[in-house]
This record gives C-alpha cells, sequence and structure tokens, in this order.
C-alpha cells in the first residue's frame, strides 16, 4: 500500500485519522459520540457514559476518546511505548449486540486492517476494576501478536449487577496507530499526516509534557496536598450524595454526577500517591476500598435517576 | 444403531477450560442418557476455541418398556388403605387394579404399572438444556439483551449457536430439537472465522469433521497440538535451530487456533544479554511463543522465536512475523531495562541505612541494596509472623549455627540467608515471580558473590518437590534447611497447619524438601535439638513479642535473637511473662514443646510419605518408630529384666533421637534388607510367635518370670536360644550403638535358628509352674532383643 497515495486524513497515515475512522465507523453502528470526560481519569471506563450509564435498564451506545492517566507509567519520554497520558477509544453498547464481535472486527477492517494478512485472536482476559467495584468477562484482542483493544462483557459496575449488560470495547490507540503507521516509537508517529515540514508528530504534541509530568508524578508532586485532596473529595462525594438523596421513596436523587466527580478524582489522586511512592502495600488495599465505596454509593444513587432508568419502563 | 452428534458453538473459550469442559460435556451427556435407560457403544470428545464436539456412537433408539408390580391391600381392606394404594401407585379407579388370589392370603389388588420406552430423540431433547444451563464451568457469564431479567443463560462466553443432530447411519439424521435461551438446536456449523465463516449443513460426525477441515477447522486438540509441534520442530531445524520444547505452552496455544500455521519471528541479537530464563519468560507469557536454541547449545537461545498463527496469510505471513516481532522487541526492551534497573543503584540509598547496618548490607552494591529494601519498607511475609525482614533476621542466625554442623563455613551461610530474599525487590522477580532465587544467583554472580553464597540463594528454595534437584553444597544445605525449618515452626507455632486439601503455604512440599536434604545428603539433624528448639521458643516469644508492642512491652520485640541460649530465652520469656498475667513463662515452654512434638509428627507421617513413594515398605517406619530405640520410656511392665547396661544407656540417648530422620531411614533400611532374607522372614514369624503367646499369657495372667533363670532351663533347644539372645542381644545393642543397623539386624537374624528350633522343640506351657513362666521369660528377651531395632508386631505379613 502506498501511504502517499492515500488522503492524510486515511487511518493509516495520522494518528487523527485513525480516531476519525472509528468515529465514523461507530457512529455508523448508531452510537452517540461523545468528546472526552473533562477530567483526570486513569481509563475510559471512568467516563460516567460508561461507569454509570453501564447501570440501570436503559438502553446506551455511545463512543469517545478518552486521555488516560497512569503516572505511575511515566519514562519521561524515554520509553518508546510507555506513556503517563495515552489515548483510550472507548465503545460501550447496552445491551450487547449479539454480533458484538463481528462489529468489532469490522472497526478493525475501518482502520485498515486486512484481515486476510493479519491474525487477530481473542485471548481470555477477565476484566476487573477493584476501584470501581467492576469486573467483566472478557478477551484481550490480538492482531499479530499485540493486544490492540480489550473486549469485556460487563457484569458488574460500581458493586451493582449489570442489567443487561453491556459490551465495553477499549482500543489502545497509540500502539494501534503505530502498528498501521509502521512506526517504532511512538514519538514518531504522524499526527496530522502530512509529510515534510507540515507534519506534526505525536512526539511535537507530547514529548515535553510526558518529561514534564513525569518529574511532577514521581518528584515534584506535593504529598502532603494530594493527601488532602484525597480527604476534601472523599467529604465532598459524601457530602453531594447526601445533599442530593431522595427526601421520600419514589422520588429522583439530585445531585449524582457532580459527586461522581468526586470519586473520579479521589482515585486520580490516590494514583498520584502511589507514583510518589508514598502508600505502603498495606495503605494501598485500604485506599483502593475507599474509592470503590465511593463508586459503590454513586452508583446506588445513580439508579435513582432518570438516566438510570428510575423512570423507565422497557418496551 | 444410531448415533447423536453434539456441538455447543460459542465466542472463544478460554484455552486453560477447553479440555475439561469438553470431558465435563461428554460425561454429563453420556451420564444422563444412561440414566434414562439408554445405552451407548463409545462417545469421544472434541474441542477448539470455538466448540466443544460429541461424538456419540451406538445410542439405543429407544429406552425399554418397564414393567412394574406393585401389591396392594387386601380386597376387602377398608376403603382408605385402597384409596391410599391407588394414590400410590398412580391408579384412577379399581377397576385399574389387578386382583389376584393367594391360598392363605385370600383376595389382593396389584397394580401393574408399565411404563413405555421413550424415543431416544425425546430423552436428548429434554436433557440438553439443563445440562447446556447448568454446565460446570469455573467462571461464567451473562449477555445480550436476555441479561434484561434475572435467571438468564450462563455460559463461559457468549453461546452462539447448538448443532444437534441423531440417526442411524443408514438414514438422514434429523435434527434434535430444543432450545436454551433462545439458541434453537440446529444441524448447522460455521468454520473458520476469516477463512470460512459460511453456514456449513451437517448430517453426522464424519461429514461434520470433513466439512471442518475443508472450512479450516482442525477439531482434534491433540492433531493440532502434533501440527504446531513437528512444524515448529522442522521450522528451528531448517535454520540452524532447536526447539525449546514446552508441553504447557503447546497445551495453551492449541486451544488458541483452530487452524495452526507456525511462522518464524526474529529480535535483535544485543537482548540476548538478557538471561535466557527471563527471555523465555518473557515470550512465553506476554506473546505464547516458543524460543529456540542454535542446534547443540543447551544453555544458550537465538534471537529467532516460534509463533503460532490461526490464519493462512494472503502474504505468507509476513505481516504476522514481522508484527510479532515488533511486540517482542518491546517486551524484551522492558526485560533489558528491568534488567539493567536491578543492577543500578536505587533512589533514596540514605533511608536504607539502618536496614543497612541490622544485616551487615553493603550499600555500594546492589542486591545489598535490594535486601536493605525489602527490610525498610516492612513488606509482610505473613500477617501474624511479620515481615520478610524480620524472617531473614531469625534465618541467618540460625543458617550460621547449622553451618557449623554441616561443615560450612558459617560467615557464608550467614551471607547467603542474609541476601537469599534480596531478589523479591528486583524488577525482574516482581515481572516474574517464578524467578525468584535464580535471578539473586545472578546477580549476586554480578556483584561478586562467593560462588557459594550465589548458588545458596537460588538453592535455598530447592527441593520444589519429589522430582527437583536437591542442594548439595553444605552452604545451600544450612540455608535450604533453615529456611524450611523456620517456615514450619512458624505456621506450627500460629497454629496455621495443612489441613485435607489445604496447604496455602506448600508446608507440605517444605516437609518434604527438609526430608529429602537429610536424607538424601546422609545429614544428622535433631527436629527437635537444642538448636531449633531455641529457634522455635525465640520465634514464639518474638510473636508474643508483637502481642506486647502496643502495650508498650516492645523493648525486646526487635532485639530477641536466634543465638542466646535457651536460658537466656527462658528468662526472657519470664519478663514477658511478667507484663502478661494470663500467659506464664511455663505455658510458653509447654506449648512450644507441644507444637514442635505435632511438627515432629508431621514429618514422620511425610517421611512414611516419602518412604512410599521410593517404593519402599512404609509400615516399617511405625515399626522402627515403635522401637525400644524410641519408645525406651514405657517399656511394657512384664519385660523388666535388666537390660546389658551399655545397652540400657544408648537407648536413653536414642529415644531423644526419633526426629532424627536420617537415622530413621537407616533402621528402615536395614530391616527391609533382613526381612529380605529368609532368617529374616522367619525370624519375623518367630517373634512374632513369641509375641503372641506372651500377649495372650499376659492377659490370662500368667505369671511371667522377671528374668531368665538358667538353671531353670531343662531343654537343649531353649538352652541355645537362651545364649543365642544374650549374645544376639548385646551384639545388636553394640551395633546400634555404632549407628551399624546392617550389623544389628545380622546379629538378630543369628536368632533365626535357635528360635525356629525352640518352637519346635519346646513345648512353653509346661506343667510345673516355674518352667512355663520361666519359658515365658525366655520369649520376652526375644521380644526385647528384636525391639532394639522395630516392634515386630507392627510389621506386616
Amino acid at each position: 500500500m502506498n501511504a502517499m497515495t492515500l488522503p492524510n486524513t486515511h487511518p493509516t497515515r495520522s494518528f487523527q485519522g485513525l480516531i476519525l475512522a472509528l468515529h465514523n465507523y461507530w457512529a455508523e453502528k448508531g452510537c452517540v459520540i461523545l468528546q472526552p470526560y473533562d477530567m483526570e481519569v486513569g481509563a475510559g471506563t471512568f467516563h460516567p457514559a460508561t461507569t454509570l450509564r453501564s447501570l440501570g435498564p436503559k438502553p446506551w451506545n455511545a463512543a469517545y476518546v478518552q486521555p488516560s492517566r497512569r503516572p505511575k507509567d511515566g519514562r519521561y519520554g524515554e520509553n518508546p511505548n510507555r506513556l503517563q497520558h495515552y489515548y483510550q477509544y472507548q465503545v460501550i453498547l447496552k445491551p450487547n449486540p449479539s454480533n458484538l464481535q463481528e462489529l468489532y472486527l469490522g472497526s478493525l477492517q475501518a482502520i485498515g486492517l486486512d484481515m486476510a494478512t493479519h491474525d487477530v485472536r481473542f485471548v481470555e482476559d477477565d476484566w476487573e476494576s477493584p476501584t470501581l467495584g467492576a469486573w467483566g468477562l472478557g478477551w484481550e484482542c490480538w492482531c499479530d501478536g499485540m493486544e490492540v483493544s480489550q473486549f469485556t462483557y460487563f457484569q458488574q459496575v460500581c458493586g451493582i449487577e449489570c442489567a443487561p449488560v453491556s459490551g465495553e470495547l477499549t482500543y489502545g490507540l497509540e500502539r494501534l496507530a503505530m502498528y498501521v503507521q509502521g512506526v517504532d516509537n511512538v514519538y514518531d508517529l504522524n499526527f496530522n499526516g502530512l509529510e515534510g515540514d507540515a507534519k506534526v508528530t505525536y512526539g511535537d504534541v507530547f514529548l515535553q509534557a510526558e518529561q514534564e509530568y513525569s518529574r511532577f508524578n514521581f518528584e515534584y508532586a506535593d504529598t502532603d496536598i494530594l493527601f488532602q485532596h484525597f480527604k476534601d473529595a472523599e467529604a465532598e462525594c459524601r457530602a453531594l450524595l447526601n445533599a442530593g438523596a431522595p427526601d421520600e421513596a419514589g422520588r429522583l436523587h439530585k445531585c449524582v454526577l457532580p459527586a461522581y466527580d468526586q470519586c473520579i478524582k479521589a482515585s486520580h489522586v490516590f494514583n498520584l500517591l502511589d507514583a510518589r511512592g508514598v502508600i505502603s502495600v498495606t495503605e494501598r488495599q485500604s485506599y483502593i476500598l475507599k474509592v470503590r465505596d465511593l463508586a459503590k454509593a454513586c452508583g446506588e444513587a445513580f439508579l435513582l435517576t432518570e438516566a438510570g432508568g428510575a423512570t423507565f419502563e422497557a418496551a | 444403531m444410531p448415533d447423536l452428534l453434539l456441538e455447543l458453538r460459542s465466542e472463544e473459550i478460554p484455552a486453560r477450560m477447553q479440555r475439561k469442559a469438553a470431558g465435563d460435556l461428554k460425561k454429563l451427556v453420556t451420564d444422563a442418557l444412561v440414566d434414562a435407560g439408554l445405552t451407548y457403544e463409545g462417545a469421544q470428545e472434541y474441542w477448539t476455541p470455538r466448540r466443544l464436539t460429541l461424538d456419540l456412537r451406538g445410542l439405543t433408539a429407544r429406552s425399554k418398556d418397564v414393567r412394574e408390580e406393585r401389591k396392594g391391600p387386601r380386597t376387602d381392606a377398608p376403603e382408605k388403605a385402597v384409596e391410599g394404594f391407588l394414590r400410590g401407585a398412580g391408579l384412577s379407579s379399581v377397576d385399574e387394579a389387578e386382583i389376584r388370589t393367594d391360598p392363605k392370603k385370600g383376595d389382593f389388588y396389584v397394580a401393574v404399572i408399565e411404563k413405555k420406552g421413550r424415543a431416544a430423540e425425546e430423552i436428548i431433547a429434554e436433557i440438553m438444556p439443563s445440562i447446556i444451563r447448568d454446565f460446570p464451568w469455573p467462571k461464567s457469564m451473562r449477555w445480550g439483551a436476555a441479561s434484561r431479567k434475572p435467571g438468564s443463560l450462563r455460559w463461559v462466553r457468549p453461546l452462539q449457536s447448538i448443532l444437534c443432530t441423531f440417526g442411524p447411519e443408514t438414514e438422514e439424521p434429523v435434527v434434535v430439537d430444543f432450545e436454551v435461551d433462545g439458541i434453537r438446536s440446529s444441524n448447522v456449523t460455521y468454520g473458520h472465522r476469516f477463512h470460512a465463516p459460511e453456514a456449513i449443513k451437517v448430517r453426522r460426525f464424519e461429514d461434520y469433521a470433513e466439512k471442518l477441515d475443508a472450512a479450516k477447522v482442525v477439531l482434534d486438540a491433540e492433531r493440532r497440538k502434533r501440527m504446531i509441534l513437528d512444524d515448529a520442530r522442522n521450522l528451528a531445524f531448517a535454520n540452524g535451530l532447536e526447539l525449546v520444547e514446552d508441553e504447557g505452552l503447546l497445551e495453551e496455544v492449541s486451544g488458541l487456533v483452530e487452524w495452526p500455521v507456525v511462522l518464524m519471528g526474529t529480535f535483535e541479537e544485543e537482548y540476548l544479554e538478557i538471561p535466557p530464563e527471563v527471555i523465555r519468560l518473557t515470550i512465553r507469557a506476554n506473546q505464547k511463543c516458543f524460543v529456540c536454541r542454535p542446534q547443540g547449545e543447551p544453555d544458550k537461545l537465538s534471537n529467532r522465536f516460534v509463533i503460532t498463527a490461526n490464519i493462512e496469510a494472503k502474504d505468507g505471513g509476513k505481516e504476522i512475523a514481522h508484527g510479532n516481532g515488533k511486540v517482542v522487541r518491546a517486551r524484551l526492551s522492558d526485560a533489558l531495562y528491568f534488567w539493567k534497573t536491578d543492577q543500578a543503584d536505587l533512589p533514596d540509598l540514605d533511608k536504607l541505612a539502618a536496614s543497612a547496618e541490622k544485616f551487615g548490607l553493603d550499600l555500594k552494591k546492589p542486591l545489598d541494596q535490594r535486601m536493605a529494601r525489602l527490610d525498610h519498607l516492612g513488606v509482610t511475609f505473613h500477617a501474624k509472623l511479620g515481615t520478610q525482614g524480620e524472617r531473614v533476621e531469625r534465618i541467618r542466625g540460625l543458617a550460621r549455627e547449622l553451618a557449623l554442623i554441616f561443615g560450612a563455613d558459617p560467615d557464608l551461610a550467614e551471607r547467603a540467608a542474609v541476601l537469599a530474599k534480596a531478589d523479591l525487590q528486583t524488577e525482574v522477580v516482581g515481572e516474574f515471580p517464578e524467578l525468584q532465587g535464580a535471578i539473586g544467583r545472578k546477580y549476586a554472580d554480578l556483584q561478586g558473590e562467593h560462588p557459594a553464597v550465589a548458588a545458596a540463594i537460588e538453592e535455598h528454595y530447592k527441593p520444589l518437590g519429589p522430582t527437583d534437584v536437591v542442594p548439595v553444597d553444605p552452604v545451600s544445605v544450612a540455608v535450604a534447611l533453615v529456611d524450611k525449618l523456620d517456615m514450619l515452626v512458624g505456621f506450627w507455632a500460629i497454629d496455621e497447619k495443612p489441613t485435607g486439601s489445604k496447604d496455602p503455604y506448600a508446608l507440605r512440599r517444605a516437609a518434604l524438601g527438609v526430608i529429602r536434604i537429610v536424607v538424601e545428603n546422609g545429614v544428622r539433624l535433631g527436629l527437635a535439638s537444642s538448636i531449633i528448639k531455641r529457634d522455635s521458643l525465640a520465634l514464639l516469644i518474638f510473636l508474643k513479642g508483637r502481642e506486647f508492642r502496643d502495650v508498650g512491652e516492645n523493648a525486646f520485640a526487635p532485639d530477641i535473637r536466634v543465638l542466646l541460649s535457651v536460658e537466656e530465652l527462658k528468662t526472657l520469656a519470664y519478663r514477658m511473662v511478667d507484663a502478661d498475667n494470663s500467659a506464664t513463662e511455663q505455658s510458653l515452654l509447654e506449648q512450644n514443646d507441644k507444637s514442635l512434638s505435632d511438627l515432629l509428627s508431621f514429618f514422620h507421617d511425610r517421611l512414611k510419605v516419602y518412604l512410599r513413594d521410593k517404593g519402599a515398605r512404609y509400615d516399617l517406619i511405625d515399626a522402627v518408630l515403635a522401637s525400644d530405640a524410641y519408645q525406651a520410656s514405657d517399656r511394657t511392665p512384664g519385660d523388666v529384666s535388666p537390660a546389658p547396661a551399655e545397652a540400657s544407656a544408648k537407648q536413653t540417648a536414642a529415644s531423644a533421637n526419633n526426629d532424627d530422620l536420617l537415622l530413621i531411614v537407616r533402621r528402615v533400611e536395614a530391616l527391609s534388607e533382613l526381612l529380605a532374607t529368609p532368617d529374616g522372614e522367619n525370624l519375623l514369624a518367630g517373634t512374632k510367635r513369641a509375641a503372641n503367646i506372651l500377649a495372650a499369657e499376659e492377659k490370662k495372667g500368667t505369671r511371667i518370670a522377671d528374668a531368665v533363670d538358667p538353671a531353670l532351663l531343662t531343654e537343649a533347644s531353649e538352652k541355645a536360644l537362651f545364649t543365642a539372645v544374650d549374645a544376639a542381644e548385646k551384639k545388636a545393642a553394640e551395633a546400634i550403638q555404632n549407628q551399624d543397623f546392617s550389623a544389628a539386624m545380622k546379629a538378630l537374624a543369628a536368632l533365626r535358628e535357635p528360635v525356629d528350633s525352640f518352637f519346635e522343640h519346646v513345648l512353653v506351657n509346661d506343667e510345673n509352674d516355674s518352667i512355663r513362666a520361666n519359658r515365658l521369660a525366655l520369649l520376652a528377651r526375644i521380644r526385647r532383643a528384636t525391639g532394639q531395632v522395630a516392634d515386630f508386631s507392627k510389621i506386616a505379613g
């Protein structure tokens, strides 16, 4: 395939082209195309469009890009594969359609992976998020031995049984882009698909950020302030859930989404503290449990809202 | 007779579950069919990542008609009784019952219940839904729109279709019609996901397997495995290499593909700087690929690896090999990073100074730094038994002491013990826990440790089972024993012993390890000796100390060292006891003794298993442990004649020796040799006879003389036996004292002839009470003489 004959927005030529191709594909399949959530999260699953919307009986189909932060994975921009900030492409389909595997394979075709030359495999991977009180069964999807996506049938989220079950697809965009562009170093990815002087690489966009944030994550972040942030977020989350709680049975909860924001915040602060190495093995578990308790409380409150299906009658 | 073909097609089933699931399917279906009154000739199960298949041959077409007669009450019985009978037999009126006449009982009702046989098809349709619903997956899930409601079908991954045909070879098979949660059985399946996604109509197993094969699905997992292995070997050979075979990986890989295609990938030679085990595990765990080595170089790896793809790619697999190579390179670059990081300085070294001082560590060396960090971070070994650092503190002192016993340099043993757990803090072990020990050894070599220290770091975990290598170097032996003993003593002290099938800390393996090290190296070590006893008591006090931490009595907890003498520890125990009125020093010591003696009998049990596995007679252990050598304190009252003085002194010493596993094994071996000879066999019979007579007479209360009076011996045979017993007993006792058990057995074997002759020519039950009492005393001497080596009554045969 001659890259130069393809338009610069082609998924094999530019990072942004890859995203656009996935957007188009899933939009055609009837998904709501959302924008990233405007908070720091560790994975696309944390977006309320997945965590909360996977609860309750209402159908929901959405796709979005989510910038994800994993402070511990910072490598000061020196590792060709590992980033403390990267993009996930997230698709959530509730209930999961019976041909979800075929839909997924279709999306790989759409970004230029030919199933006649590539070896795509579904390899057992049971997914669990201790902080979200969530688990599901599914696979790592391999393309030529590389894990390009996670494919999960959610069984439980926020400690609540999923009824119905959602199918969740998570694509690691940088990896996928490196693969389709044939690039070995993430910073060499072509971001805009142009060549010569007009070409913008992933490194042009993110290298400095990776260096600075690695310093922040591992060295500069003030742990006293972070500990305080964690406490504050925890307290605020509980306070908001209390404030919005229905005053009598049958009424709706009035303040779940802002409370859930605080849960997300607590989770990210915990990840930062973890990266700074100030959380001992035993404390670690107790922090995870604290975040999980918040997530559970938010999930339960969400079921008492419109979007959570409190007023929904299945057709 | 008709055959049944069943296929449950699913989204990808985890590789590790497929084999068992197919077996379960066979068992569940055949059991249910047999329960319903059908028989079959044969059943074979198959599996791929996307299907479980059962090929069942020669099923009976119908279950048999069953005729059952049920006796009822007499015709003149009360109405109630008749009603009850009708209800029980399922009849609606008496007209449906037969009346029989019995000359004695008169007329009575009989219900004849005829159950019509049912068509196999009907039975299959009835049993299948519940077999599918209740399938024993280790983990199952719900999915799709049906999961809106509770009670929807659960399966390992979404179940996609059910194929079920039935019929004799001579006819067109039919679809056995049933439905599970909206999935209706049919005669349709699908081929390879990418090569042949179209629907395939199937009649019976023969055309099913054939059509699948044409649709690029190899149904038989064993065939897939053979294909992969043969192709991989050939591909390696063609490249001048040798495949590093791996049965576990082969099994897994065969469960990831329906159409195996073997390809070769490469990575840069610079990664070969990483230890081969790390490379192999990296590529295996993350990529499920095989590694290769240059032909004839068992310790090296090549930079080639073998991929098993699931498709015949258009480009011959170029893209696939290229892609896999990229991932392997990325993984190896991580591994190389770990490998290098582990050899570099840790940040924040100044924080580690206290830990370094405690263990005499040199913070210029990487492995020393890791040990210091292990201690500094307070990494837990077990919630009740404290941290890894505390454990290392215990074992280093004990290692010194044992080293002295085994003739190892105590400084080296201590150093090895101090560094033994350091690699738990390395990146490589963090990534591959199974490399613990092996990696520590490599880093120890790299920082210039003494070879014996480096070896001991790896070998102290060994042996890891009945077939693993046993360490032989004295330094390794010392640390390996100490590590296992500390663990056993510790878990016994907190009373978390293995029960039934539960042994989460692999304590049985640890005990077997101790046995193998001791026996196979010929090491003499008293497991209840003062060294161990002290260590265990120190541990117990340490555990108490932890309890006291909260009440401000922590002053002694951290400084308890195993090098204290028993007396010092007793003093320490006393001090602690003062702080806690509920315990006493005595109770602490008693608790320690009790847990140690309990641990000792655990060792004896394990020893039996060990000897049995080696094909030895484990009943001989019971006999040996019941011998006077180990039971000196509870001699039977009827057996009080004074033993030769030297034997008696020796016996007392020996009685404390049932913790010397090596001696027990030596005795068992010698006894086993003796019993294999005709002399031994007869002596066993004679001794048993003597013991039986004695037991019977003791029970009757017959008088038995305290000692044999030579003057009362009348017959030549008994005189000869007395002389022989006297001599044999002395000789055996001497030999035992010299721990020459073969000689002891030989001495006893000499008794065979006189014993036989005695029983042949002498009547024990003489009319004369004195003579009888004297002869019984002589029999007691036989029992005592042989009792020095074993209680013969405990030996089978």
